[in-house]
């Protein structure tokens, strides 16, 4: 654009133009590449932000050039952590964040974080600190209990919603829920799932909802029974999300009945989650609004086959089905006959650590739904067996997929109908998928299939790694190749030296980069961090000082990340980086 | 966040081997072909550590149940005596990836449920999986048969105490606390489901000659 034009374009029209810029990475364009008074403009109208790695940049720095901020989303620890490959204390502290914005962003008013150790203190501080607060998502988080909640409900008066899905939260016995005032009547999503039983007061949670108008979505915990899980729906018809609750173990018929009424009264709902313990009986009392769902969460619901393939017969709008391995072959079959507009599907394991598998769950489920279900994007499969053929099949008749992570329980299994590895069929995968931006691997691969990837996958950003490879050509592929790459994590494979230090720049253009139980060592850590000032090289290691055990002793654990933050300052002991 | 970093160029004192795609091909063909001469043995089970060694790592055609490559239909030649159960393998950290929250949700479920029943094992000759039953849920062998047909799709057959189950394609057996295999039915049920160990279906070739309690 000509200088000229730009600035006769007014601060107002710019600011305006700007607002319909929503994707921050096309607002992170506006702001850099064009000219200092669009940067300038934007950054004052920037109200949102995103920080994928909240140890890439430091909360003043983000205040210095973003000041006017009223949205803001951190993620903390490392994926791998959702897998105890993390040690507890690593980082991931969200109180520094909160104490910078409390004094620069009044009027914050949506802080949304992931896998990061939230305080109540920090709780306490948001509670105090930001007036207009709405927004609280904190998903996988930990370090707080009840009574950082009770602050929150009790100061929130404007808050919308306060979702703290599968985070840990510990029990002081107090019923936060009870310290929403009486006037309050704001809340319009509430996720309590992860709470434990005596964490939730059922007659405050039914006064809540009674005086919430604008409640949507509802996932309550594990322990709200049949009858008040009826009364709580009663109380709020208009739901469009609900996570329903623990089902008694013998049919009444009063119970379903009051149920199934409870249910035909919410013509809103349309996606439904919970299920834990439920009985096969009452699965009819969902019927009458299973015409309408699109979202379907089972994966904590242990009901067999035949139950599974007669509910989904009832729900021909599906468009996202997470669910356990009961489900087998036949269910799926089912599955792709019956909901054409699914999108993405999750098939997790009932018994993963058991040596047998305990339901009839192949391959051939995985390629039925992709036969069957032209719209579908996004796929997690655990298995037990996969076939090159199998995987080639899913490729040429799914080119829009997006996300496929597979997870061959046991290590290095190989195609079982011809004993050769995976990489042919997971070359596919990426040669015919174009626009895949997320792929996990599994099963018996070869260097092969990650020159594959490289060759390829040039819009994947995240790609996960476990037991493959042979040499460090393996890595040098997918760092040399693969241009979108963000995050890239590997865990036991043979991936070493060599391939790291040739490919040192790629990695300043990526988010982060893990590697556990690989060939890395401390040495070429020290390397790495030495000539790359803008990486953060961490070595964990619990067994001790790296440098004091041979030479060639590899690391256990390694994370790089990118950082204008510089090293941080609340690194644990088993936390060694070139300067201890 | 910001934009793109300029490339950097390292020199080092590291020897670098030649990376460059075409050797690299030639090497991975050959590496293929040396794996497929390999043969390796399809029932060898390496149980090292992740990491520990780059051979204990190299197992193929893993966990392939001979009854499901079985296209002869033959029964299967496992006696009932040769079946053990697969070594037990050391947990890996982090493996299969499952978040703490659904173990955690699992495991409650596992020791919920499991406290109070008598859990079997089911097996059937030709099914690629497992079923666990709880033994206390059922009244007696009718519930119990067709609690086992229903999962399995079979018929259990007629049973008579001289001929067993006659004319019956699969037939119930039973390991009991002494290891033996029985016919199912041939006690008195509340002494089967204190006896009982594991259930295998087999298929009915396969029971003549099972030890019978007289």
């Amino acid at each position: 654009m000509p200088k000229r034009l730009a600035s006769s374009l007014s601060y107002e029209v710019l600011e305006h133009v700007f607002s319909f810029i929503q994707s921050d990475k096309d607002r992170n364009v506006v702001s850099a590449v064009l000219c200092k008074s669009w940067y300038e403009i934007e950054r004052w109208c920037r109200r949102k932000i995103f920080v994928g790695n909240c140890y890439a940049v430091s909360p003043k720095m983000v205040i210095r050039r973003f000041p006017q901020v009223r949205s803001i989303e951190l993620k903390g620890k490392p994926h791998f952590a959702d897998f105890n490959l993390v040690p507890d204390g690593w980082g991931g502290y969200v109180l520094p964040w909160i104490t910078e914005m409390a004094g620069a962003y009044p009027w914050l008013d949506e802080i949304r974080l992931k896998r990061m150790v939230v305080t109540d203190e920090s709780l306490e501080l948001i509670a105090k600190s930001f007036k207009d607060f709405k927004v609280l998502v904190l998903a996988s988080c930990e370090g707080f209990s009840t009574d950082g909640l009770a602050a929150i409900a009790a100061s929130c008066k404007n808050l919308r919603e306060l979702d703290l899905r599968e985070s840990e939260v510990d029990d002081t016995s107090v019923h936060w829920l009870s310290h929403f005032p009486e006037t309050y009547t704001s809340m319009v999503s509430l996720n309590i799932s992860c709470l434990g039983s005596g964490e939730v007061s059922f007659s405050a949670l039914e006064r809540l909802v009674s005086r919430c108008p604008n409640l949507r979505s509802l996932k309550l915990n594990r322990a709200v029974p049949l009858d008040k899980t009826a009364n709580i729906l009663r109380l709020a018809p208009r739901l469009v999300e609900f996570s329903a609750c623990t089902y008694s173990a013998e049919l009444r018929s009063d119970v379903f009945s009051n149920l199934a009424g409870a249910f035909s009264n919410c013509k809103e709902l349309r996606s439904l989650s919970g299920f834990w313990d439920v009985v096969p009986d009452y699965l009819p009392a969902i019927y009458s609004v299973c015409s309408r769902l699109t979202s379907l969460n089972l994966s904590y619901a242990t009901i067999l086959s035949p139950d599974l393939i007669k509910l989904v017969s009832h729900c021909p709008s599906l468009q996202r089905l997470l669910v356990l391995d009961y489900i087998e072959d036949s269910g799926l079959e089912a599955l792709a006959s019956n909901c054409k507009d699914l999108q993405e599907l999750r098939v997790f394991p009932s018994d993963p650590f058991d040596a047998e598998p305990n339901a009839s769950l192949t391959e051939q489920g995985l390629v039925a739904v992709s036969l069957g279900c032209p719209k579908l994007q996004s796929v997690l499969y655990f298995c037990r067996r996969m076939s090159n053929a199998a995987l080639v099949t899913i490729a040429q008749s799914h080119p829009n997929l997006n996300r496929f992570r597979l997870c061959i329980i046991e290590p290095n299994t190989a195609d079982y109908l011809t004993g050769e590895p995976l990489d042919v069929g997971f070359g596919a995968i990426v040669e015919h998928c174009k626009d895949l931006i997320r792929l996990s691997l599994s099963g018996l691969l070869t260097d092969c299939v990650f020159e594959y990837i490289g060759k390829y996958a040039k819009k994947l950003e995240m790609l996960s790694v476990a037991f493959a490879g042979d040499s460090d050509l393996g890595l040098h592929h997918v760092l040399s190749g693969c241009e979108s790459l963000r995050k890239l994590e590997i865990r036991d494979c043979p991936f070493g030296d060599k391939a790291l230090l040739t490919n040192a720049a790629k990695l300043e253009t990526m988010q982060s980069l893990w590697m556990s139980s690989c060939s890395v060592s401390f040495e070429a850590c020290k390397l790495l961090s030495q000539k790359m000032p803008r990486l953060n090289v961490e070595v964990i290691d619990e067994r001790g000082p790296p440098d004091s055990r041979p030479e060639n002793c590899t690391v256990d654990k390694l994370y790089i990340y990118r950082s204008v933050a510089g090293p941080r300052f609340d690194m644990p002991p088993f936390v060694w980086t070139k300067d201890e | 966040l910001i934009a793109t970093f300029p490339n950097i160029y390292i020199s080092t004192t590291v020897q670098y081997i030649d990376l460059s795609i075409n050797q690299s091909a030639i090497n991975l063909q050959s590496i293929m072909v040396f794996e497929k001469d390999l043969n390796l043995d399809a029932t060898e089970l390496r149980l090292g550590l992740p990491g520990s060694s780059e051979e204990s790592l190299r197992i193929s055609n893993k966990r392939a149940l001979p009854d499901m490559n079985d296209d002869s239909g033959v029964a299967v030649a496992k006696k009932c005596d040769q079946e053990t159960a697969p070594p037990t393998k050391a947990q890996v950290v982090g493996w299969p990836p499952i978040r703490s929250y659904r173990k955690n949700s699992l495991q409650t479920k596992k020791t919920e449920a499991e406290t109070g029943g008598m859990y079997v094992k089911v097996s059937m000759d030709g099914a690629p999986y497992l079923r666990k039953i709880d033994l206390k849920v059922y009244k007696g062998y009718p519930e119990l048969f067709k609690a086992l047909e229903d999962m399995f799709k079979f018929k259990v057959g007629k049973y008579s105490e001289r001929e067993g189950y006659n004319g019956s394609e699969f037939v119930p057996t039973y390991e009991d606390k002494d290891g033996d295999w029985m016919l199912v039915g041939d006690v008195p049920w509340e002494m089967f489901i204190n006896a009982c160990k594991r259930l295998r279906i087999v298929r009915g070739s396969e029971a003549r000659g099972l030890g019978c309690v007289v």
